[in-house]
């Protein structure tokens, strides 16, 4: 495999703006043919962003796209497929009720005109995937598929159309251990013939198993390129991040308090009306955190919704306070104290056209001092809304002003003000600091650690693994919807964690 | 170095109430415009046919009484959607609505046999329950099965219609004149007076008033005018804060059916005193209702003066009727070209120019 | 012997009913098979009648007629389609707009044209050998004309395109997930308006079969309801060419029977049931797979954006 024949691909200068960010800050990058090059970055690195850049779903507002030695204009994935790139999404591009071939064809022009000839394109596909092991029926329909199986059709979508360059956006954050070793070898098995793979992703693990080289972005910016034998994971942690990775935040070492918060041999089921939560147990107490770690899609939303009242188990019970609230609704959890920090924050933590004020009452307006019978007391809710704005420094004209135009970090301090004024017995925060910049996520964790000693009991759910290490007192893995162990954050290794969220059982005591 | 006008688009975040008001009267400005051009090619002069309506409806005692008399099943259906669309519940259906709860009244008018001074009253609580049912049947269908909303009222309108219809030829079928089919005509007792001289109905009238004013405090000021806000707003939102989405929208579906009912009964029991084909007793007034809800912007005072408005075009339509031979359909022009115009406008909301210097 | 005529009848007069009710309810399907709901099409409807009977009567040339109504109907759709798709206004109230706008302008410009005779209509069809089979012969293949003919001939069509052509496929992915279709370069806009466009034509087209051919006569709101019936029609049809099909012949011959039924089921309600039967089928096709094998298009009247995802 000779990767000095020249660069595939060679991003100049790229620059892209957002309302209110910077995206992309100047970025150079080049893409060695034939090699799977990572770019690596937290959350809002600005990893895709690129990456749609170059595939033609944005345009830069500067900077300059070299493909294989001639500068290219993509201004739209046509454009771009054209010139043999193609992407596969970390949200599939899929229309459920259409085919796999419908899937596969959509969009292509090859030139028979309006007509299909599926006989052909099932031939082409079939071949496709055997040559690259990637089987599937062509005529099911997508929603018929499985995760993996579909994304199977993604990569299969690109291939068909003769693509050189792949793009894939954090193809692992569906996929389960084994389907990710699967899409390694098939990933190995493209670049064998020829084919260039960029892999954004925010998982040392897979950059050191599966490239050759790796950028860092951080922020907007590039931080470095490596090639991936000269660099380690602790060294790419660090970039990525900026700081160093294992520091311990100032803790106040906790005396154990009341259980809080019990669950019982829980089951649940998902969306897809498949099992999301297996035989889960735990207990939970006062003045702890507890980290719940685990890749994204194996069960944590769904033990999120059943703890806060929006979704009912489907076996097993749920004990607050040792009273029974397996199937209590939302509002019987707001009633019994229970805060919930939603993930979603524009579509779930508030309402974007309403005022502060409005949404910093949105779950206690039914009560007094807020309700009088049916009516709202304008002015205890005026009050409530300078207080909060005040303690958790809200940046904002007004209690009038509506959420929408708020940055990301006062958006989570009002839900935080909301969620946090009532000294609830269980916090459950669902990826707090995602997308906030780092001034913001220090206050959301310094706000978690007030909670927490004040005797809260708080399930931490993150993606984050660095935040579940330093926040949490015991540290909860899960995979596949079941617990994989529960081990003390202080002596547990990253190594440790990382196995168990790969599916190997913890074989020490549970805590 | 030359600098040379660029100008962006941008997305508005928040629309002034002040353009709000200013685009909307610019939009109906243009409607009216519009609409004369049509009259032009028609070969009348706008500017006679304008003074026309406005004389008609406005100028005379006859006209005005009968332009409040329009105003009213407006007024009342009007109030009642801007309700549900804050709920986002699109209820195309007050048409039907207004139907069934003049059906409802009819029924009691004729034949329960009560008391007479229970008699109005029974109706108009009948009339309301009659529109209500008619309005929760597509909301549970939404929210128990998620139905489209839009599609379900607007078949449920023409069931209603064709329900009249046979009530009027078959069991209810009173003395058939010259080809019309209606019922018998109500008793006395469950007349609504008028203001002497004109058509007014001003007991419905008065309860329309009423009811602009209790549901805009209801929205601004009540618990449940919040929860239906929020839903409106952001269903994901309401959802997590525990708002009941099946209570909401079934207690919006019950406000926006229940005073649709209400416009029916006061057609029935104050202009026609008789259960009469659908075209008469509505004449599209829960499709022009839909103009006065959305042109108010979903603040139900506002409605007052929406409705005033399409009254005026309604009766101008009949004045223009007989002065000048064209078909009472004028007034589907207007509305079409006001609606029209009313969402062709909201982009001038939705965006902003700005123009910069560029180098 | 009374029997067979009866049949006969029934059949052929469905036959030439339904033509308008058919035209209309493949158009529509192709536009919310694309993503855009048409509450217009009463309006186009009645445009096109309009516009069809005057230019008949005007140039003698039914045909031409029925051409202009096309036209017509095409360019109103047009107008429902910028504001929905380019504008993103609601489109509701969009078509609503449109068609009581339509309603108005044939209600004012068609004053003085009721009552005026149709010099020449398009000549019926009796074909030959056909017409002779017993039963099916008179039914269908006497007296009928090509209008109906092209309208039953376009249900195949149209119902290939939908489902074994690369056209189709966009069309489908456009109604069904239009960011996926957007990712892959396909033009929303465009295959949007293309579909509005093919309702609106279809629905002129239908309403000047009525006005020139079916009665024919143009009278003041003559329409009267085809447009929601077309709308829940395809509803009925499960947005499928061939069902509409189905269903619109079905109740034409309701409609048709409508009146001899007359002694059992009351015309007023046998006029209510594709309304009811409507909501039926909306019931029927809401709980999970159904609604993933038949149920509507998933952005039926949500407005596309770029990169609002």
């Amino acid at each position: 495999m000779d990767n000095s024949k020249g660069y595939a691909i060679e991003l100049r200068g790229i620059v892209k703006r957002f309302p209110g960010v910077v995206a992309n800050d100047g970025i150079d990058l080049k893409v060695r043919r034939g090699e799977i090059h990572c770019l690596l970055g937290e959350n809002g690195a600005g990893k895709t962003t690129l990456m749609r850049v170059l595939y033609g779903l944005y345009r830069p507002d500067e900077g300059e796209i070299i493909l294989n030695g001639q500068s290219v204009q993509i201004t739209s994935p046509r454009i771009a497929l054209n010139h043999h790139v193609g992407m596969v999404h970390q949200h599939f591009r899929l229309v459920p009720t259409l085919s796999v071939e419908e899937n596969i064809v959509l969009g292509l022009d090859e030139g028979t005109g309006p007509f299909m000839n599926f006989r052909k394109t099932r031939k082409k596909v079939s071949a496709i995937a055997n040559q690259y092991g990637l089987p599937v029926e062509p005529q099911t329909k997508i929603w018929q598929l499985g995760v993996g199986q579909q994304q199977r059709v993604e990569i299969l979508k690109a291939l068909y159309r003769e693509v050189d360059i792949l793009i894939m956006d954090e193809p692992t954050s569906v996929l389960t251990p084994h389907e990710v070793e699967q899409l390694f070898a098939t990933l190995r098995t493209l670049v064998d013939d020829g084919l260039t793979i960029i892999f954004i992703t925010h998982k040392l693990d897979e950059v050191m198993q599966v490239s050759d080289r790796v950028t860092v972005l951080r922020k907007g910016k590039v931080v470095t390129t490596f090639p991936t034998t000269e660099t380690d994971k602790p060294t790419l942690a660090r970039l990525m991040v900026g700081r160093e990775v294992i520091f311990r935040l100032e803790k106040k070492r906790m005396e154990r308090r009341d259980k809080i918060l019990e669950v019982n041999d829980l089951y649940a089921l998902n969306e897809r009306r498949l099992p999301a939560i297996r035989k889960m147990s735990f207990e939970l107490f006062g003045g702890e955190i507890l980290g719940v770690a685990g890749v994204s899609g194996n069960g944590q939303h769904e033990l999120s919704e059943v703890l806060t009242g929006l979704r009912k188990p489907t076996k097993g019970k749920v004990f607050l306070k040792k009273k029974e609230v397996t199937n209590c609704s939302a509002r019987e959890m707001n009633d019994l104290n229970v805060a919930h920090i939603p993930a979603e924050r524009m579509r779930m933590g508030i309402v974007p056209a309403l005022s502060i004020r409005e949404n910093l009452i949105l779950k206690k307006y039914r009560c007094s001092p807020f309700c009088h019978r049916e009516f709202l007391d304008k002015k205890e809710i005026e009050e409530n809304a300078n207080r909060a704005m005040s303690n958790y420094r809200i940046a904002a004209p007004s209690c009038e002003t509506p959420a929408k135009l708020l940055s990301g970090g006062n958006i989570q301090k009002v839900i935080l003000a909301r969620e946090l004024s009532e000294n609830p017995c269980l916090i459950v925060a669902v990826h707090p600091t995602y997308g906030l910049d780092i001034g913001a996520t220090e206050h959301v964790r310094q706000v978690l650690l007030a909670q927490r000693e004040r005797g809260a009991a708080t399930l931490l759910i993150s993606e984050d693994l660095e935040e579940i290490m330093t926040m949490s007192d015991r540290i909860l893995v899960l995979f596949n919807g079941e617990v994989m162990g529960i081990l003390d954050a202080e002596s547990a290794g990253i190594e440790e964690i990382s196995l168990m969220m790969a599916g190997t059982r913890h074989k020490g005591e549970k805590l | 170095m030359k600098g040379h006008l660029g100008f962006k688009i941008e997305r508005r975040p928040v629309a002034s109430g002040r353009l709000v008001f200013f685009v909307s009267l610019l939009a109906i400005i243009a409607a009216f415009v519009m609409a004369g051009v049509f009259f032009r090619i028609y070969g009348v002069s706008p500017i006679h046919a304008y003074q026309l309506i406005l004389r008609g409806s406005l100028g005379s005692r006859f006209g005005l009484a009968e332009t409040v008399r329009r105003m009213i099943p407006l007024l009342l259906c009007g109030v009642g959607l801007t309700i549900a669309f804050r709920a986002l519940f699109w209820n195309i259906g007050a048409e039907g609505q207004l139907l069934m709860g003049a059906v409802a009244a009819a029924g009691i008018a004729l034949f329960s046999g009560l008391p007479d001074p229970l008699l109005l009253p029974a109706m108009f609580i009948g009339g309301f329950l009659g529109g209500a049912a008619w309005g929760l049947i597509p909301a549970v269908l939404k929210v128990v099965l998620g139905l489209n909303d839009v599609i379900t009222t607007l078949m449920m309108n023409y069931i209603a219609i064709y329900f009249v219809e046979w009530l009027i030829h078959g069991p209810w079928k009173g003395p058939t004149a010259r080809g019309f089919a209606y019922s018998d005509t109500f008793p006395p007792a469950a007349w609504l007076p008028t203001i002497y001289g004109t058509r007014i109905h001003w007991p419905t009238l008065v309860l329309g008033l009423v009811l602009a004013i209790v549901m805009y405090i209801m929205v601004t000021r009540t618990r449940s005018g919040f929860e239906v806000r929020v839903i409106g707003e952001n269903p994901d939102a309401a959802r997590f804060a525990g708002i009941s989405q099946l209570k909401t929208t079934l207690l919006v579906m019950l406000i926006s059916g229940g005073f649709a009912g209400l416009a029916g009964v006061g057609e029935i029991a104050g202009i026609h005193m008789r259960l009469l084909g659908p075209a008469n007793i509505s004449m599209g007034y829960g499709y022009t209702a839909i103009i006065v809800a959305w042109l108010a912007r979903r603040n139900p005072l506002a409605v007052i003066v929406t409705s005033i408005l399409f009254a005026v075009i309604m009766t101008g339509g009949d004045v223009i009727k007989v002065s000048l031979g064209l078909p009472f359909q004028l007034i589907n022009v207007f509305n079409g070209l006001i609606l029209f115009f009313l969402i062709g406008s909201e982009i001038f909301l939705r965006y902003k120019v700005s123009f910069l210097l560029r180098r | 012997m009374g029997w067979e005529i009866w049949i006969i009848t029934t059949i052929s007069r469905s036959l030439a009913y339904g033509t308008p009710l058919l035209l209309g309810t493949l158009g529509e399907i192709y536009a919310e098979r694309s993503g855009v709901l048409n509450l217009g099409v009463e309006g186009m409807m009645i445009m096109g009648a309009y516009s069809a009977f005057t230019t008949a009567y005007i140039t003698g040339n039914p045909w031409l007629g029925i051409l202009v109504a096309a036209v017509v109907g095409g360019a109103f759709s047009l107008i429902h389609a910028f504001t929905s798709v380019t504008l993103k206004a609601n489109q509701i109230v969009s078509g609503l707009s449109l068609t009581m706008l339509g309603i108005g302008l044939s209600g004012v410009f068609g004053r003085g044209w009721e009552g005026k005779p149709l010099p020449a209509t398009i000549p019926k069809i009796t074909v030959p050998g056909l017409s002779k089979i017993p039963f099916l012969g008179p039914s269908l293949f006497e007296g009928q004309n090509l209008i109906v003919y092209l309208a039953i001939f376009l249900v195949p069509l149209m119902w290939y395109i939908l489902y074994r052509t690369r056209i189709g496929i966009t069309i489908r992915s456009v109604g069904e997930s239009p960011a996926t279709a957007d990712s892959l370069g396909i033009n929303v806009n465009r295959v949007r308006y293309m579909c509005v466009f093919i309702g609106g034509v279809l629905a002129g087209v239908a309403g000047g079969y009525l006005s020139v051919i079916y009665r024919p006569a143009w009278t003041e709101g003559m329409t009267a309801g085809m447009g929601w019936i077309v709308i829940a029609l395809t509803i009925f049809a499960f947005w499928n060419p061939a069902y509409g099909m189905l269903g619109a012949y079905l109740f034409a011959a309701l409609y048709h029977l409508s009146y001899r039924l007359q002694p059992w089921v009351s015309p007023e309600l046998l006029k209510a049931m594709p309304y009811a039967f409507a909501i039926l089928v909306l019931i029927f096709v809401s709980r999970g797979t159904l609604q993933k094998r038949m149920g509507a298009p998933a952005a039926l009247s949500l407005p596309y954006t770029r990169g609002e995802d």
